[in-house]
């Protein structure tokens, strides 16, 4: 049996995460929590990935017209891909300061949309990377690190 | 971890064996080996669930019995509030207090009081103190070992402030000591809704002993206790709670008294995972304070008391209609002393291994064998889910042969090979078979 760090198989869930889709949001946190608490993270770690990918799923659910959660386990961190097809965001900078939302009125009176989506996950995470296309769709990719 | 000492228990002889327990128990705590309920205690967090479903009445509580307080000169009875509401309207808490002085009790302090006091230390603690949000109350002790187990990102948030029992014993004993009574004479019993007070008093959180001597069942004085009520003819004024602390007893109880703070109050442990498991993703931004209470209804609910919940709970509502006066005040010092000394720590008991490396190998192990088993989640093989099987199998618990469908199906394909096996013949008898045809 090889032990070495590159033989370990990241342990992979993968969630399709409907437009509109309210009420399964937070299942995918939820799952994935209950994973890491079984491979033994403790620390911070738990909480961030809960809270980063959470608003990923939120995110998908209002701005996209569907997507995806990936998410791999490594001893040592966590990497978590949010994949939408959607309208993509004309401005990243902007979207990623706090306040700003496009979220529609409908979404906004639900108590959603306080634009804080994109920043939380950002503080989240401690490596970060978006790229978006107008009119095909978003990826975020999250890297969290146990300890970090 | 090993020294835990747990209040649920089982009766042996009463358990059948059947699998009504293992599939209510919200940690998958336990499993049935060879005919019996087997409770693995670092998991346990003494919700009760198991005393409730049991149709064989299997699972008890251990708590002290009455003939305990014998052994202290000066036994006093520090009942909970939810005593209250066991009890027909007519039967006042003047006459409850004082059946228990009819049952021995050389004093009865009433921890409503000393919710009143938690009440007003939590309101200053807030105050003082900058707790991430939302505050999580820590009054019922399963809802805390709750969080240690599977929501450790959140012990941070739980308040550290005593429970209104420990407070009540605090408070009885200085007060009997002051009166010149010497400490060792003085028992104190929490008179209890509760399995899990047992267990905290036992072991307590945030503080190094309980002041707490002896926890007793309501159920087990019930009876002794309703011969005296109705024995009492002069009903004097004992009462000394107010609608405050009474309020308590019941789901919201505790967060109508936090002043200027927005709050949920939420019961019933199905619906307080679903709270912790919102806070725990940044969800309840809105939000305060959360009161969580692990039995429907709140302690009226508990599992070692005798009256409907819902009848109780009636009741309490009517003792604790109104807030009549204030809460009592609360010097700096005294507050300050019923703030937990040690930090609340997570307790890691789920995890497959210590090393990282390995428990990714073993929950691939179980990803593997759980998408193998039926899903049928039966309970026959004695473990709750098919993946709590899988987990025990990469554990070394169990084996997949437990499963009476895998095992079928191994048997059948036995079977086939056994008759396959039949038809085969020695070469020199081909011909005999043959013409056979």
């Amino acid at each position: 049996m090889t032990e070495g760090k590159s033989e370990i198989t990241p342990i992979e869930l993968f969630f399709e995460i409907e437009r509109g889709d309210f009420v399964r949001a937070g299942e995918a946190s939820s799952k994935i929590k209950k994973k890491l608490l079984r491979l033994g993270f403790t620390g911070g770690i738990i909480r961030r990935t809960a809270i980063a990918t959470y608003e990923a799923e939120m995110n998908i659910v209002i701005h996209s017209l569907g997507g995806s959660l990936k998410v791999k386990m490594y001893p040592e961190k966590v990497v978590l891909v949010a994949k939408d097809e959607g309208p993509g965001i004309p401005d990243v900078a902007l979207a990623m300061k706090e306040g700003f939302s496009t979220a529609p009125e409908h979404v906004r009176e639900m108590g959603f949309g306080a634009g804080m989506g994109l920043p939380n996950m950002r503080n989240c995470a401690d490596e970060f990377e978006i790229e978006s296309r107008e009119d095909v769709g978003t990826t975020v990719t999250m890297v969290l690190y146990k300890g970090g | 971890m090993g020294s835990l000492i747990h209040a649920v228990t089982l009766d042996k002889d009463k358990c059948k064996g059947c699998t009504n327990c293992i599939k209510h128990c919200p940690t998958e705590a336990i499993r049935v080996r060879d005919g019996k309920a087997k409770i693995i205690d670092e998991r346990c967090i003494d919700c009760g669930e198991c005393i409730r479903i049991c149709p064989h009445h299997a699972k008890t509580a251990i708590t002290d019995s009455l003939e305990e307080i014998k052994k202290f000169r000066y036994p006093v009875a520090i009942p909970a509030p939810s005593l209250y509401g066991q009890f027909k309207g007519n039967v006042s808490v003047d006459k409850i207090i004082s059946g228990l002085y009819g049952l021995g009790f050389f004093r009865v302090w009433e921890v409503a009081r000393g919710a009143e006091m938690v009440s007003k230390v939590t309101e200053r603690y807030l105050k003082e103190h900058d707790l991430p949000k939302p505050v999580i109350s820590s009054a019922c002790p399963t809802v805390m070992r709750l969080i240690r187990i599977r929501y450790p990102e959140l012990v941070d948030h739980i308040l550290p402030v005593d429970s209104p029992m420990e407070v009540a014993a605090h408070m009885v004993k200085e007060e009997m000591v002051a009166e010149g009574y010497a400490r060792e004479d003085i028992g104190v019993f929490f008179i209890s809704p509760c399995a899990a007070k047992f267990t905290i008093v036992k072991n307590p959180l945030g503080k190094e002993k309980s002041n707490v001597d002896g926890v007793l069942a309501i159920s087990d004085i019930y009876g002794p206790l309703l011969e005296k009520i109705k024995e009492e003819k002069m009903s004097k004024a004992l009462q000394k709670s107010t609608s405050a602390g009474i309020g308590w007893a019941i789901s919201g109880g505790e967060s109508r008294l936090i002043k200027d703070r927005r709050h949920i109050s939420v019961d019933g442990l199905v619906n307080v995972t679903r709270v912790l498991e919102d806070a725990m993703m940044g969800k309840l931004k809105e939000v305060d304070f959360i009161e969580a209470l692990a039995c429907s209804g709140g302690c009226v609910g508990g599992p070692l008391t005798v009256e409907n919940p819902f009848m109780a709970k009636a009741r309490i509502s009517k003792l604790s209609e109104g807030l009549t006066g204030e809460l009592p005040q609360v010097s700096a010092e005294l507050a300050d002393s019923f703030v937990y000394d040690k930090p609340i720590t997570p307790q890691n008991v789920l995890r497959l291994d210590e090393d990282m490396v390995k428990a990714i190998k073993k929950m691939g192990e179980i990803d593997d064998i759980t998408e193998d088993l039926p899903g049928l989640d039966c309970g026959a093989c004695g473990a709750p889910t098919c993946r709590a099987l899988a987990e025990d199998i990469v554990r070394g618990k169990a084996d997949k042969l437990d499963c009476i469908i895998k095992l079928r199906e191994n048997v059948s394909g036995l079977a086939e090979r056994m008759v396959d096996l039949a038809k085969k013949m020695p070469p020199s008898m081909n011909q005999y078979e043959k013409r056979e045809r």
